[in-house]
């Protein structure tokens, strides 16, 4: 088989399993989605709020936390992964949780890496709305809440911009959701390809150990096109947002 | 006022009567935008105090809603005209019903009647002051603060604005501070004028008095457009 021929048979038989909806693939995606979908929302109801408090309120250590949050947008993933799985170990502090190896562990993960991106984003988008906007709400008779509720209305763009840059990190994050999830699917074999459904795997973690077996790559590459496409939908959307800002 | 090291404005004393139109002239860093600021609360005096209707302002909220600044270049929301202009009205919790008749006949004053549907953003220069005025008369305020409101606009729209200010003060007999370093206009539609050269207000007086017999010669100067600053 020609080179050519070993790429184009692994795309068609990748096209193949994506469209004959494979369960070992769906449920693969599935987690993927519910993973990263949870921990971006629950990082967006922390990472607001705090965007607006660091924009509008003054406090002591105000500037350690901004400097925390610059910090954090850069955090190795690994760095993380093992971080969490040393706190959710049996013997670690957290251990009592017991949910090392489980998606919730690979939810707090991505939480602790997406909370500062969104922040970070976030705030610059606050602190882009011009001073005369917050002036002219008070001129016109508004209060402290109605200031905040103004910026949030016109910053309300770059704030979705935010939380789907922090759904696009998490989706293509490997690292520190291998490290604390495991990369664990049952076991057997579905459709003559990968093993049982998902239950901490995902399209990452998933693209890794199935490369790695060598053979057919059609599996890894399904993967990697939905994995694809995904993050392609999220920054259209972000693309979306930004233009009508 | 003391800003840093540089004492913006130095002893003001003056008194704006009810209803008329009071025109605060100066060259450009005269004081003039900080001295609205301070009466719309945005900024503090190191020492002095500022009276309302006799009384000492107290309980910023309540005064700052009886009054309206409106800024130079203004500063307007991301949403539609009627948006903008009804803002005012919604934190004061007014009914939809009272909201939508003000704003139609607010925006009927300012010639903006059927512009109630369009994006605020897209309306030209003109038009975004014509709407920035709307929005800070839809509530009656009784004082009305205009920070150069026709700095930067063309004739037809500074003609426009000044026939909204006159007609606004004879309809709703509103108390207008008018800050300008436009002489004409001045001439045009104030009742007494205030001169402030550096922080100073070195003399106010009634229109006619002040540009037939200046008592200063700065304001001469000024008033002639002869002063070099």
């Amino acid at each position: 088989m020609s080179s050519a021929d070993f790429l184009v048979h692994g795309l068609i038989k990748a096209f193949e399993l994506i469209f004959s909806l494979n369960p070992y693939i769906l449920s693969i995606t599935g987690v993927s989605i519910k993973v990263s979908g949870t921990a971006t929302i629950l990082a967006a109801l922390t990472a607001i709020p705090l965007s607006f408090a660091l924009a509008f309120l003054n406090f002591r250590g105000k500037q350690a936390v901004i400097t925390l949050i610059n910090t954090g947008m850069g955090l190795p993933p690994v760095f993380v992964g093992l971080f969490i799985f040393v706190m959710l170990v049996p013997a670690g502090p957290l251990g009592f949780a017991d949910i090392i190896f489980t998606p919730s562990a690979m939810i707090l993960a991505q939480y602790i890496l997406v909370t500062p991106i969104i922040t970070g984003i976030s705030l610059s988008a606050i602190k882009a709305v011009p001073k005369s906007i917050i002036e002219t709400v008070y001129t016109l008779g508004g209060s402290r809440k109605d200031a905040i509720i103004a910026a949030l209305s016109e910053a309300r763009f770059g704030i979705i911009t935010a939380i789907l840059a922090g759904l696009g990190r998490a989706l293509s994050e490997v690292g520190a959701i291998l490290i604390v999830g495991g990369n664990i699917a049952e076991t057997g074999s579905i459709g003559g390809i990968g093993e049982g459904l998902s239950k901490t795997r995902t399209l990452t973690t998933a693209i890794t150990s199935e490369t790695s077996k060598g053979g057919d790559f059609s599996t890894p590459i399904a993967l990697g096109i939905i994995l694809i496409t995904l993050n392609l939908s999220v920054n259209l959307l972000a693309n979306y947002f930004q233009r009508r800002d | 006022m003391v800003f840093g090291e540089k004492e913006v404005l130095k002893d003001i004393n003056l008194q704006i009567m009810r209803g008329e139109i009071f025109a605060l002239v100066g060259p450009s860093g005269s004081g003039k935008t900080t001295f609205l600021r301070l009466l719309n609360f945005f900024e503090r005096p190191e020492k002095g105090n500022l009276e309302f209707n006799g009384m000492e302002t107290s309980g910023i909220i309540n005064i700052r809603r009886r009054m309206s600044l409106l800024f130079q270049t203004p500063a307007i929301f991301n949403k539609s005209v009627f948006e903008n202009v009804a803002y005012g009205l919604k934190v004061r919790g007014i009914d939809k019903k009272t909201i939508e008749k003000k704003v139609s006949e607010a925006l009927d004053i300012v010639g903006l009647s059927g512009l109630g549907n369009q994006k605020a953003r897209t309306l030209s220069g003109g038009e975004a002051q014509r709407m920035a005025f709307a929005r800070a008369i839809v509530y009656d305020p009784e004082i009305l603060l205009l920070d150069e409101p026709t700095a930067n606009l063309d004739p037809a729209n500074v003609m426009k604005i000044e026939e909204i200010i006159k007609r606004i003060r004879k309809e709703r007999e509103t108390t207008i501070l008018l800050a300008t370093h436009n002489i004409p206009q001045v001439r045009r539609i104030a009742d007494r004028v205030g001169i402030l050269i550096n922080g100073e207000l070195i003399e106010v007086n009634t229109k006619n008095a002040i540009f037939k017999n200046p008592g200063d010669n700065r304001s001469e100067a000024f008033l002639k457009g002869e002063m070099i600053y």
